[in-house]
């Protein structure tokens, strides 16, 4: 309904019915946050969903987005005579940006796909409406523990980046360029603030919602069929990773 | 919804691991969280007249070896000058009374630390104890300032930086 | 209405009606579904209701069960007006109906017995025991008590509709609601579905909505039929009733004719023209 509502008026009164259908819907599932989390069993399913099953792809890129930050940070400070002061722009860097956005871009291609194709596919096959027909609000059901389980899974997962890049710097700068790794560690610890590390995690939570809460609109609002779960998906990813970058460019200015 | 052991078990896991990143990023990272390392050691205080941006966790060091760690930045309000608590550990417990206790910049970016230049007593630090002859913070700010003042010829500007590039304290006779 | 066999005789021997479509409109956009549609389902009767493909007999369940609302017209459930209904009303009726899917509608994370038990656990607090007897009992009367640790992907076509068929039974319903049961069945399967609608409702007097296009299978079990076509009833009765219709609408689809009042041909403009004509597509 919302689609071909969406195509039928033009483009900014279609954006802003969609914005307002997200915003409608995102009250809805808050409603049902609660309630939802009277199942405790079935949220931990969906923070393993979305968090345990997309551990290994953080962390890997965790460590190669770590690697390459201490590659450019070294070349970059090495021009002017700080190369100790590695250990403060990886951790910055990570903290504060790449770590939360990296981590929401990752997460909505691992994370947020399955979560659109999974409810998308139980509409598909009637099961949602099952559900209502059978006097349960699949939004309690369905799709609040999966927001949950995203908002839960997000900064644990960017977390862990964080941790994992810094490794990953740190073996690249002290291992291979020749960092001491005294200076690393020391300069970073005296540099990085309190602030600095919940700026990431604000920022962390707040793309965890965002994301989540795409990835299941979209899901519940596909068009009932194998095309239109796709095109769902895909939509998806679009709309989260612009959504998140978007948010980060406003959370960056509110902090600074 | 029904029970499955190997899934919870892998919650549990992932869970763990995201706090214990967490938990790593807020306590280790920042020098002013909760520390880890050990607090054994003994206790000396500095008084300076500014130490710039000095922090809880900056560390302590001598010769460029890092024998400690700032514990608290205060102020004394009677002759007001700052009160740096520092932390030394344990094994260099052969510091002259009469070293000399100034902040520093690590780098040229780089965050401030206390360095202790050595005295030549025979008596050493002890707990409790008192660093007497300090030098402070050089505001690295004042100094730009003061350098493009004089560069563009205009030196009534010095005006400007005072109080904050104060001479140094040092009643020493090093 | 274009009712050309006209229905039940005696309306003072009929039972009550339990559900009571009139004069609905509804329609996508521009395009028009229904053109007021009268239609009645009595307590404890069949009812089958058949037409076309594409005459929006799926539609029609949905504004049954409250899913959506009429553009004209009132659709009521046991005397009160879904549309008008707040979803805690709705959903407080929705547990005195039941609804079997095209595709069974299993939820697939769930095992067999968990998708029976789902309502039960939804609604009733109810002890472990009590519930597994219950829950048995209705796998039982489908014939599928030992499958009850299959997970859906599991099942073949029949199974999952049978399974849905008890999860559809299992907070014991007053009215039973089946979307299209016998599509893409083998024989087997269908006979099975056909024997255990007619048992549900001689057993537990289930008022049942049966929505399909399969005239020998409603045939057999229907109280009362309706045919629908381009978003009216065009004739109901019984249907020995619609059987011996002379009309042409109602022969065409009891009878399986080509063409007919539904054309063969998708209107389109005039053949010879249209290929002598090369610009138009």
């Amino acid at each position: 309904m919302s689609v071909a509502g969406a195509a039928a008026d033009g483009l900014l009164v279609g954006a802003l019915r969609r914005i307002g259908a997200v915003a409608v819907f995102f009250f809805r599932i808050l409603a049902q946050c609660l309630p939802a989390l009277g199942r405790p069993r079935v949220v931990v399913h969906q923070v393993y969903n979305a968090g345990a099953r997309s551990l290994i792809i953080i962390m890997l890129c965790g460590l190669f987005v770590g690697m390459v930050l201490g590659l450019q940070g070294h070349d970059l400070l090495a021009r002017f005579g700080s190369e100790d002061a590695l250990g403060v722009a990886a951790a910055l860097g990570l903290l504060k940006e790449l770590g939360p956005v990296v981590g929401a871009l990752l997460f909505a291609g691992r994370a947020g796909t399955a979560l659109t194709s999974e409810i998308g596919l139980m509409k598909a096959t009637d099961q949602l409406t099952a559900m209502e027909i059978m006097a349960v609000d699949p939004v309690r059901l369905v799709v609040a523990p999966r927001f949950i389980g995203g908002l839960v899974a997000l900064p644990l997962l960017v977390a862990i980046f964080n941790v994992v890049g810094l490794f990953g710097a740190q073996l690249v700068g002290v291992q291979v360029m020749g960092v001491d790794a005294g200076a690393f560690w020391s300069q970073m610890q005296a540099a990085v603030e309190l602030d600095d590390v919940a700026e990431g995690i604000i920022k962390s939570v707040v793309f965890g919602a965002a994301c989540s809460l795409v990835a299941v609109y979209e899901g519940f609002h596909a068009a009932p069929t194998a095309e239109g779960v796709g095109l769902a998906t895909t939509r998806t990813v679009v709309t989260s990773s612009v959504l998140t970058l978007l948010l980060d460019y406003m959370l960056t200015a509110a902090f600074l | 919804m029904r029970p499955n052991r190997a899934l919870e078990i892998g919650t549990g896991l992932f869970v763990l691991l995201g706090f214990a990143a967490l938990f790593f990023l807020t306590t280790q990272l920042p020098g002013s969280g909760l520390s880890l390392g050990s607090e054994a050691g003994y206790r000396v205080t500095a008084k300076f007249d500014n130490v710039g941006d000095l922090k809880t966790g900056s560390p302590v060091s001598m010769a460029g070896v890092t024998i400690g760690r700032v514990q608290s930045v205060g102020f004394d309000p009677d002759d007001f000058r700052a009160v740096v608590t520092l932390r030394i550990d344990p094994q260099f417990d052969r510091i002259p009374e009469d070293s000399d206790a100034s902040i520093q910049t690590q780098g040229l970016l780089g965050g401030k630390y206390v360095g202790i230049g050595p005295g030549g007593s025979e008596t050493y630090l002890k707990d409790g104890g008192q660093i007497e002859f300090t030098q402070s913070a050089i505001v690295l700010e004042s100094l730009v300032n003061k350098f493009f003042a004089n560069f563009a010829g205009r030196g009534s500007d010095g005006d400007s930086s005072k109080g904050q590039a104060e001479e140094p304290a040092k009643e020493d006779a090093k | 209405m274009t009712a050309a066999v006209q229905g039940l005789p005696a309306a003072a021997a009929a039972p009550e009606v339990v559900v009571d479509v009139r004069g609905v409109h509804y329609g996508f956009g521009r395009r028009a579904i229904f053109a007021g549609l009268d239609i009645q389902a009595r307590r404890g009767r069949i009812t089958a209701i058949m037409g076309p493909s594409g005459t929006g007999k799926t539609t029609l369940l949905r504004l049954i069960t409250g899913q959506v609302a009429p553009r004209e017209g009132t659709v009521s459930v046991f005397g009160e007006d879904v549309a008008a209904m707040p979803q805690r009303e709705l959903f407080a009726l929705r547990r005195r109906m039941g609804m079997l899917f095209q595709n069974g509608a299993l939820l697939t994370d769930l095992s067999v017995f968990e998708n029976v038990a789902f309502p039960l656990r939804e609604h009733a607090r109810l002890p472990e025991s009590l519930l597994r007897n219950i829950v048995l009992t209705k796998l039982h009367a489908v014939g599928l008590r030992g499958a009850a640790n299959l997970m859906p992907a599991e099942l073949s076509g029949g199974m999952a509709r049978r399974v849905a068929l008890a999860r559809a039974i299992v907070m014991d319903p007053e009215i039973l609601i089946y979307d299209e049961p016998f599509v893409g069945l083998d024989p087997i399967s269908m006979g099975m579905i056909v024997r255990l609608i007619r048992r549900m409702n001689e057993a537990l007097g289930i008022t049942s909505i049966v929505v399909s296009h399969d005239v020998e299978e409603l045939g057999a079990i229907a109280h009362e039929s309706y045919l629908l076509s381009q978003g009216k009833v065009v004739a109901s009765g019984t249907p020995a009733e619609l059987r011996a219709s002379n009309l042409e609408v109602v022969r065409q689809f009891m009878e399986g004719i080509a063409d007919g009042p539904v054309p063969f041909h998708y209107p389109a403009p005039d053949y010879v023209a249209q290929l002598l004509d090369g610009s138009a597509r």
